[in-house]
Parts: structure tokens; C-alpha cells; sequence
């Protein structure tokens, strides 16, 4: 009677356990901290990120209608078939098996399976084998350790790190393109809301596009292990209506702001090793190891997304960029005080 | 008394001084001696990555933490990994089939005990190895550093440019002769279970659990090779100046991924095989049932052997195959996931009409069995390549395949463990610290892991030192923290009730379990022959017949 | 209880089980298969891909004597097998000296071309993918002959010392698979090299 009353009270224990375990977890996913929504791969802003949202409720549905039946099963033969006391020294119905119920189980599965990969082709087409309109635009992303490189080839632009592309609009579309290369190892471009990722694999092209719907900041990061710094290497997406993107173009294809009162740290700059990795368009540095930093203050973060772009935060990297990005590439450039103010007051005047 | 030891009239007993007892332990070809060892070393290192996988949730407890710096986080989660897949999972899944296999088919020892020895002490050396980096690795700033390529090296961040010094030739080595070890143990297996069978044991009446182990070891043959090679290869690209994966020559960083992932997939089944090797042998005894339906379950599992080597690139859906490759891909990854399901439905028809015992390794199976229905869920979703370009290489994947590897495996293996140690030990463990350990464990591991899946749906990549505030990650990953000191604590429980449960556990005798394989016809602990006559069987349950002969199975069969 | 009934049934009446060493041997063959197949896929996939450097047309030359020697040892170490078993054990030494000297024949054929390749033509390992490729894979393939050149003459010291008879067929035999799957790993590297490659 005693062992009864606790197989009965185990089992219940045991089935309110795992309730109380997912209600909590579900509580605790909805306390946690609001976010923007910035990064969540349910908020599409653009069709392939949608097609994705929509192949994925499909497939959520199914699975989640696998889950309660089976586990349904699961906890129905826990209760019901639990060993009593009363039944100790006789064994059950000693059954082998039932081939009915095998197949059954058998070709139900084929089906579902049949309907997920049917639905699956269809989007990975879409998606994939999108051809590219004549409107497109079309960048090149080339990964670095730890940065993004962005060339606008039909517009001569070179940036990095934050990437400036037109909204979509459904009546004329005009979707953004994206080559993307490597100059060193293997790097991943996600933005959640805008499209799947993809690789940015040395001596293999790949491409993905996107066409936002809606303007505004859209922020990623790097999804493919690449070294020490492969968390630090942010994506900053600002999509722009129509005209604000043709006066960032218009900024952009501009040589860089000859200021005089920075020709102190422009002189600094031009014969220091700065112009072995960097490049300013306009001057005598070419440098394609490093960003280009032709406009830079047009950028809201350096180093990737690894600082605010302020003042301090600029002259701080210059004196040593492991302070902010430990690992990153960059050496400490070692200047005297003067020499680094001097540069720092160069550096913000190339807007 | 068992009915099959002999017992010698006034045998005289020697005592042996400690230092003959470690040379035994150390010189030992018996397969129970080999098994124990595998797993008391695996059970070592599992501590150690235990330990790894703290740092690394300490480290992202929340945003922009400065517990270790990016290089050590980097090799915490490197080492984590590699010392999970390769010197606890591989190593703990080989000890229990060295010890089980003879057993269960009624034979004295391996085919080949001596390559038996040597296949531990290569897996051994290994895992030395790789230890070892942290003091020898010599990386760019000095002193000793384990890899911190990740547990894949991705060509070409393994390359001699992008990982100068030696940490990388440390997991490179590594792997490469605990490898060695993996081979020599799985030609043991095979030929043991074709070689060594008691009379009357068809294949068709052997236990699952030598049937799984026997395909899994038919699948380390052809699944670690490729491993094995592409280290060949990289070697020879960072000592020879070779060009294998050197993409400056023209080289392909893709080839390497196409190659790990050959190996990747399969060793993930390979894993998970001797698991179901467990739970087909534990959910029947305490459902006082037969399996449901044994031909199906072996041809599921040669079925999940095959399928399994042609899944591999659904770890590259991202790196810009054509949309054919990545449909196929699709669709054998979901393929495969038909007989694992069968599998499971199978143990609920086990259950159905039984007559459940809720013992400590029985808790496990069913928590196996809930966790492994999410898990193989969840990799259906991963399966769809369009949800993957989303939810790859985020924290989606990290909590999927923990819920496999931990939810799954680890589950098992602690079911194994309880129902087994009787028989290894002599002892039982203690069913009130079992349950402790469930219990604990089951908490801790779904706080952990459930909420794993969200920071990934929110855009949390993997392999990450640290991450922004304000995108959601915060409170979730502190609350995935916290989950993994409730099962830290859960471990020590386990450690205590192995270590207390050997001196002080109720004697187990032959049959604590009132079981039906070979093994408990003998006495806990067994004997060094194993079986003083060789046994003959005429069912797949010989001890039901035994004791049930008046409805003996040999009569259905 | 010195003496006990066996609880145990009838054991059946033929009851053969396979050989371990031959599986064994089937299980490392099966393995090795595994290791030769990706470095074959890695010199498929690689041909023709060269972006400076000799390319194999320039510089290879099909090694058809050695072949024929390595394909005939083969042979040899069949018939030598069958005369032991038949315990014509003067034929199996000779039969096994002559497997020997062809195998030692085909790698110093190996050696020669690699000589006449780094000496004559600069194509070394790291000269570029098809160096690479081309020395890994036969002399991954060297290797292989080489370990079981080695067991052959530790067999071959054994059989001068009167220690190899009738009795170690078995083991012979097994070691003659080894030696046969050697052999058919070179028929693929010469098709895939000689053949395919150039």
C-alpha cells in the first residue's frame, strides 16, 4: 500500500516538475530585459527574412504538434501503466511488437517529412535563386579580422563597417545585392531582420540580398568564428529613404575634407605607419590592410562597432587599440601626446 | 552463489602491496579492467570540461564581462568542446562497451585484448596531449596556450598564418592518435561480436546493445578516417609547406569544412548510438516488458548508420552551396530523423502495458526520452536549410545539440551507471542520492538549456567572448548560468554516490534488476573468465527463459 | 557446488563463427579504404586547379614496370599462401622472397621518380596543389608498402628460421590481405594520378 501511495505520488511529482519547469522558463523569457527587437530573426524588415518567418511558423507548427502527442503518450503510459504493489511477482502481457502499429508509425512520419521538405524547396528557391534586377545595388563586402569592408563598385565609394543601403519599396524595388569575399579567414554576415546569413569565405564568392522594407538602423554582428576578436566585429545596417542614401552617395564619393587647422596631425598621419594599413582618399595614403579612413566621423562606432565614435574614445584607440578591442590587429602607434592630439584633431575633421 | 562460478575448496587468497595492484591496473588486458579504465578517465575529464564550460558561463553571465580575457575565452570553449566529443563522450561510450559486449554474448574477453590495452592508452596519450598544450603550446605571446581554434579548426584559422605556434598541432596530434585509439577499438568490437558469440547467439538474438555498439563501431571505421586524414592533411600544410587548405594558393577553406563535417555528423550518431544501446536494455527491464518491436529497432539503427553519412553539409547551409545541394541536404537530414523517431516510439511501446518501476536509472530513460523528442524537434527545424541561414552558428544550434549531447546522452549514461554499477561494483548505488541527482540535474539542466534556445531566436551568435546590452541576451543568459551550477552541484552528488556508494552500498548479488541478458547470470563482480562454462542461448532473453519455462521466449522467437 | 547441472540449453549443432583475424583485417581495410578515399577526393578536386607551378602532363611519366612489379607481387604472395597450407614450405620462401623483391622494387621506382621530380622538374610539396596533393597521396600510398614490406620480412626472417608453417596459414593470410588491398589502393592512385590526372 505504502509503495503505491508513492509510485502514485512520484509520478505526479514528477509530471508537475516538468510543468512548473516550463511555465517558469516561459516567465522567465518574457521577464527578460525588453530589447529594441533589433536582432530578433521573428521581426522581418525584408523578403528573404520573411520567407524564412514564414517557412519557420510551418514548421513550428508541425513539430510543436509531434511534441504534444508524444509527449502526451509519454506521460499517459508513465501514469497509467506505473508497477503497483499489488501487482509484485506477475509480469505483464509479454508483447513483442505489432506490425500494424509499425507501419503506421512508419509511413505518418514519410508524410510529414514529404510536406516540411516540399514547403523547405520552395523557399530555399526563392530565396536563393532570386534573380537580380536591373535597379539592384550592389556592394562588396570583404571580412577582415576584426572589421567589415564595403565597396560600392558602380558608385566608387569605399567605406567600412557601417553599411548605408536605399529601403525597398514593393512598387519599385530596389534590393541590395551583397558580394561577399575575404581577405583572411572565414566570416559570416547576419543581420536577423534583413536575411539569413552567409559566409565570407577566402577564395570562394558567395552572395546574398535584401530588400528592407523600412528605413532605419538594423544591427548584426559577425556569425562565423574568425579569432580573437570575432565578438567585437558588429554590423550596423542604416537603411535610408531614397534621398537621405543619394546624399550619404553624394558625402561619400567626396575626397576627404582638407581642414587647415589639421594639417599638424595630417602631416602626422601621412609619415607615420598609419599610411601602411590605412587609406584617405585625397592623400598619399593607400593602405587596404585597415578601414579606409576617408569618412570616418560619418561612422557612429570605430572599430567595428567596438566604441562610440567620440572624440576620446578616438584618441584612446590610437594610443592603443588593445585597451578597447584586445586582440585586434592594430599595433599602439606609440606617439608622443602632441603627436596623438594633433591626429586625433585630424581624424575629426573627415567627415 | 551464481550458477555458472566455481568455487575452489580452500583456495589460499595472497595479498597484493599497492604498487602490484597499480602495475595490474596499468599492464590489464581484461575488458572489464579496460572498460573501467575508459571510464574512470572519462568521468576525469569530464570534471575538467565541466570546469571549462563554468568559465566560459561565468564569462557570459553578462554583457561586457571581464571574467577572462577574449584569448582565454577563446580556448575555454575550444578545449570545452574538444574534451567533451573526444575524451568524455568517446572514451565513456567504449569503456561501457568494452565491459558490456563480452558479457552479453557470453564470451571471455575481446577478440583482441592486447590491442584492447593499446587502443586505451592511445586514447590516453590524447588526451594528455592535448592537456599538455597549456603548458607547451607556445603561442604568439609566450608561454604555453591551449588551441583556441574551436573543437573544428576551420580551414583557415587552423593554418600556420592565422594560428602560429603550436596549440593548433596540440589538438592536431591530439585527435590524431586517440583516433588511432577510436579505430583499434572498433575493429575489437567488430570482430568480437561476429567472432566471439556464445553458441546459439544468431545475430538475430543479440542484445540491442551489442547490435548499436556493433554498428557504431562499423561507423567509427568509416567516420573518424576522414578525420584523421584532413589532420594529415593541415599537418603537412603547416610543416610542409603543403597547400591543401592554403586558399592564397588556390586551396579551399570549403574542402576542410566538406571533410570535418564527413566526420562531424556521423561521430554526433556515433555518440548517441550506445545510448539507445542503454535505454533498449533498461526501459524493458523496468517496464517488465520485451522491446517492442527488436527487428525494427535493428534495422532502424543500420538505417541511422547509412543515412547518418549522407547528412554532413547540413553544418554548411550557410557557406553558399547552390540551392539543389542545400535541398538535399534538407531532405536526408529529415530523413534520418524517421527512424530516430521510430526508435522513440518504440520505447513508449515498451512502456505501454508494462508494469513502469521508478527506479533511478528508469527516471533517467523517461527524462531521455523527453529530452531526446525536443532535441530531435529542434533538429528538424535546423534541418530546413532557410531557418537554418537564421538560427545556424547561434545559440539555437549551442542549445540543440546540448540537449542532445547533455539531455540525451548524458541522461542515459546515468541511467547506465545506476543500472550497471551493481554489477561492476557489487554494490547498488543509493536510490535516495539518485534521486537527488535526477532531480537536481533535471532542474538545472532545463533552466539551463530550454532558455538557451531564445538568446539564438534573438540573434545571439556562438563562440562569442562577450556580447551588447539592450538586444534581450542579458537576464537570459545569467538565468542559463545559474542552471549550470544547479547541475554542477547535481555532478558532485553523482561523484559522492559513486565513491560512497563502493564501500558502503548494499550487496548487489548476480540479479538486483531481475534482468534477461548473459551478464546478470554471473556474479556482481564478475570474475575474471567471465563464465566458467561458456554459455548457450536459444532466445534473445535467455535469463526469461530461464526463469519463465514454462513461457520461455524461445518459444515466439 | 563443485559440480553443477549447465541451466543453460542445447547448444546447436553447427556452430562456425568467422575467423577474427580475417575481420580484423576486413575492419583496417575498410578504415584505410576511408583515409585513401578523401586524400583521392582531395587530388580530384585539385586537378587542374594549379595556379602556377608544373602541371602533371609536363612532368609525369606513367610508371608501367613498377606497376606491373607491385600488381604481381600479389599474385606471388597468393601462390605462396596456397604452398604453405599445402606445407611446400621451399616454394613458400621462394614465392614470399620474390613478393619481397617486387616490393622493394616498386618503392625504389617511387623513390626514382620523386628524384627525377624534385631534381629535374623543382616539384616539390609545397610547390604548388598539384605537388601536394600528387606527394601525399602516393606517399601516403609508400607508406603503406612500406610497413607491409616490413611485415613481410619479419615473416620472411621467421620462415628462414624454420618457425613458419602449415600452423600460421591463417596468419599469412591474413597479412596477404593486407598486401592485396595495398596492391588495389595503387590500381586507384594510378588510375586517379596517371590516368585521369594528366
Amino acid at each position: 500500500m505504502q509503495r503505491k501511495q508513492n509510485s502514485i505520488k512520484l509520478s505526479a511529482l514528477f509530471i508537475l516538475a516538468l510543468l512548473f519547469l516550463f511555465i517558469a522558463t516561459t516567465a522567465a523569457a518574457a521577464l527578460a530585459d525588453p530589447s529594441n527587437g533589433l536582432t530578433n530573426i521573428f521581426a522581418p524588415e525584408s523578403t528573404p527574412a520573411k520567407s524564412i518567418v514564414d517557412l519557420s511558423l510551418l514548421v513550428l507548427v508541425i513539430t510543436g504538434i509531434i511534441f504534444v502527442v508524444v509527449f502526451a503518450l509519454l506521460v499517459y503510459s508513465i501514469v497509467k501503466f506505473r508497477g503497483r504493489a499489488a501487482d509484485a511477482g506477475r509480469e505483464p502481457a509479454q508483447v513483442y511488437g505489432s506490425t500494424q502499429i509499425e507501419l503506421a508509425w512508419t509511413v505518418i512520419p514519410i508524410l510529414i517529412v514529404v510536406v516540411l521538405f516540399l514547403a523547405t524547396a520552395r523557399t530555399i528557391h526563392a530565396v536563393q535563386d532570386a534573380p537580380e534586377p536591373a535597379t539592384a545595388l550592389e556592394v562588396t563586402a570583404i571580412g577582415h579580422q576584426f572589421w567589415w569592408e564595403f565597396r560600392y563598385p558602380r558608385l566608387g565609394i569605399v567605406t567600412a563597417n557601417e553599411l548605408h543601403i536605399p529601403v525597398s519599396d514593393a512598387a519599385h524595388p530596389t534590393p541590395t545585392f551583397l558580394k561577399l569575399l575575404s581577405a583572411d579567414t572565414d566570416h559570416s554576415f547576419w543581420i536577423p531582420q534583413l536575411a539569413g546569413k552567409t559566409d565570407l569565405i577566402p577564395n570562394h564568392p558567395n552572395s546574398m540580398w535584401m530588400d528592407p522594407h523600412r528605413t532605419g538602423v538594423y544591427l548584426g554582428q559577425c556569425a562565423q568564428y574568425c579569432g580573437t576578436q570575432h565578438a567585437k566585429m558588429l554590423l550596423r545596417v542604416s537603411v535610408d529613404s531614397e534621398e537621405g542614401f543619394k546624399a550619404w552617395v553624394r558625402a561619400q564619393q567626396q575626397p576627404a575634407v582638407e581642414d587647415e587647422k589639421a594639417t599638424l596631425g595630417k602631416r602626422v598621419f601621412e609619415t607615420t605607419a598609419c599610411i601602411n594599413c590605412h587609406a584617405i582618399s585625397g592623400t598619399v595614403a593607400n593602405g587596404r590592410f585597415g578601414p579606409d579612413l576617408t569618412h570616418l566621423m560619418s561612422r557612429s562606432t570605430i572599430g567595428s562597432g567596438a566604441a562610440e565614435n567620440t572624440e576620446e574614445n578616438l584618441r584612446r584607440w590610437i594610443e592603443n587599440p588593445d585597451a578597447i578591442k584586445p586582440g585586434s590587429l592594430m599595433p599602439a602607434m606609440k606617439l608622443s601626446d602632441s603627436d596623438l592630439d594633433a591626429l586625433t584633431a585630424y581624424m575629426e575633421t573627415l567627415r | 552463489m551464481s550458477a555458472n562460478a566455481m568455487v575452489i575448496q580452500n583456495a589460499q587468497v595472497v595479498d597484493r602491496t599497492w604498487v602490484e595492484t597499480l602495475h595490474e591496473w596499468l599492464t590489464t588486458v581484461d575488458h572489464k579492467r579496460l572498460g573501467i579504465l575508459y571510464i574512470v578517465f572519462a568521468l576525469f575529464f569530464l570534471v575538467v570540461g565541466g570546469v571549462e564550460a563554468l568559465i566560459i558561463r561565468i564569462q557570459l553571465m553578462h554583457s561586457h564581462n571581464t571574467f577572462v580575457s577574449p584569448q582565454v575565452f577563446n580556448r575555454m570553449f575550444t578545449m570545452h568542446g574538444t574534451t567533451m566529443i573526444f575524451f568524455v563522450a568517446m572514451p565513456i561510450l567504449f569503456g561501457f562497451a568494452n565491459y558490456l559486449v563480452p558479457l552479453m554474448i557470453g564470451a571471455r574477453d575481446m577478440a583482441f585484448p592486447r590491442l584492447n590495452a593499446f587502443s586505451f592508452w592511445l586514447s590516453a596519450l590524447g588526451g594528455f596531449l592535448l592537456y599538455f598544450s597549456f603548458l607547451g603550446g607556445s603561442g604568439l605571446y609566450g608561454a604555453g596556450n591551449a588551441p583556441d581554434v574551436g573543437w573544428w579548426a576551420y580551414a583557415p584559422l587552423g593554418a600556420r598564418a592565422f594560428s602560429p605556434g603550436h596549440s593548433s598541432d596540440y589538438w592536431t596530434l591530439a585527435l590524431l592518435v586517440s583516433g588511432f585509439g577510436s579505430i583499434g577499438t572498433a575493429i575489437n568490437i567488430i570482430a568480437t561480436v561476429l567472432c566471439m558469440r556464445c553458441p546459439g547467439m544468431k545475430l538475430s538474438r543479440m542484445p540491442l546493445l551489442v547490435w548499436l555498439n556493433f554498428v557504431m563501431a562499423g561507423m567509427v571505421l568509416i567516420a573518424i578516417t576522414p578525420l584523421s586524414a584532413a589532420q594529415i592533411m593541415l599537418l603537412v600544410d603547416r610543416y610542409l609547406g603543403g597547400h591543401f587548405f592554403d586558399t592564397q594558393a588556390g586551396g579551399s577553406a570549403v574542402l576542410w569544412m566538406h571533410f570535418f563535417w564527413i566526420f562531424g555528423h556521423p561521430e554526433v550518431y556515433i555518440l548517441i548510438l550506445p545510448c539507445f544501446a542503454f535505454m533498449s536494455e533498461i526501459i524493458p527491464v523496468f517496464s517488465r516488458k520485451p522491446i517492442f518491436g527488436y527487428p525494427v529497432m535493428v534495422a532502424a539503427t543500420v538505417c541511422i548508420g547509412f543515412v547518418s553519412m549522407s547528412v554532413w553539409a547540413h553544418h554548411m547551409f550557410t557557406i553558399g552551396m547552390n540551392s539543389y545541394a542545400n535541398s538535399f541536404f534538407t531532405i536526408s537530414s529529415m530523413v534520418v530523423g524517421i527512424p530516430t523517431g521510430i526508435k522513440i516510439f518504440n520505447w513508449l511501446g515498451t512502456m505501454w502495458g508494462g508494469r513502469i518501476q521508478f527506479k533511478t536509472p528508469m527516471l533517467f530513460s523517461i527524462g531521455f526520452l523527453f529530452q531526446f523528442l525536443i532535441a530531435g524537434l529542434t533538429g528538424i527545424m535546423l534541418a530546413c536549410s532557410p531557418f537554418d541561414w537564421q538560427l545556424g552558428n547561434s545559440y539555437f544550434v549551442v542549445a540543440h545539440f546540448h540537449y542532445v549531447i547533455v539531455g540525451g546522452i548524458l541522461f542515459a549514461l546515468f541511467g547506465a551507471f545506476y543500472y550497471w554499477y551493481p554489477k561492476i561494483t557489487g554494490r547498488m548505488l543509493s536510490e535516495t542520492l539518485g534521486k537527488w541527482h535526477f532531480w537536481l540535474f533535471l532542474i538545472g539542466f532545463h533552466l539551463t538549456f530550454d532558455l538557451m534556445h531564445i538568446p539564438g531566436l534573438l540573434g545571439m551568435p556562438r563562440r562569442i567572448y562577450t556580447y551588447e546590452p539592450g538586444r534581450g541576451w542579458d537576464t537570459l543568459n545569467l538565468m542559463v548560468s545559474i542552471g549550470t551550477f544547479i547541475q554542477a552541484i547535481a555532478i558532485l552528488v553523482f561523484v559522492a554516490n559513486l565513491v560512497i556508494s563502493h564501500w558502503k552500498g548494499a550487496r548487489a548479488g548476480n540479479d538486483p534488476w531481475d534482468a534477461w541478458t548473459l551478464e546478470w547470470s554471473i556474479s556482481s563482480p564478475p570474475p575474471a573468465y567471465n563464465f566458467a562454462t561458456v554459455p548457450t542461448v536459444a532466445s534473445r532473453r535467455p535469463l526469461w527463459d530461464l526463469k519463465h519455462p514454462e513461457d520461455p521466449d524461445s518459444r515466439y522467437e | 557446488m563443485s559440480a553443477m547441472a549447465n541451466p543453460f540449453p542445447q547448444a546447436p549443432a553447427n556452430w562456425k563463427l568467422p575467423d577474427r583475424g580475417k575481420v580484423a583485417m576486413a575492419g583496417l581495410i575498410i578504415a584505410e579504404s576511408a583515409i585513401f578515399t578523401i586524400f583521392v577526393v582531395a587530388y580530384l578536386f585539385y586537378m587542374g586547379k594549379n595556379l602556377s607551378g608544373p602541371t602533371p602532363r609536363e612532368v609525369l611519366e606513367i610508371p608501367i614496370f613498377y606497376t606491373i612489379c607491385l600488381l604481381s607481387s600479389s599474385f606471388t604472395i597468393h601462390f605462396a599462401g596456397k604452398s604453405l597450407e599445402r606445407n611446400k614450405r621451399s616454394t613458400f620462401l621462394g614465392l614470399w622472397l620474390i613478393t619481397i623483391l617486387l616490393g622493394g622494387l616498386f618503392l625504389y621506382g617511387t623513390g626514382q621518380e620523386w628524384h627525377r621530380l624534385i631534381y629535374e622538374h623543382g616539384l616539390t610539396i609545397s610547390t604548388n596543389l598539384f605537388g601536394t596533393t600528387y606527394y601525399s597521396l602516393v606517399g601516403l600510398h609508400a607508406f603503406h608498402v612500406t610497413a607491409g614490406l616490413a611485415m613481410l620480412c619479419i615473416v620472411g626472417i621467421f620462415t628462414l628460421a624454420g618457425r613458419v608453417g602449415p600452423g600460421q596459414s591463417r596468419r599469412v593470410d591474413v597479412l596477404s590481405m593486407y598486401w592485396h588491398f595495398v596492391d588495389a589502393v595503387w590500381v586507384v592512385v594510378f588510375t586517379v594520378v596517371y590516368i585521369l590526372g594528366r
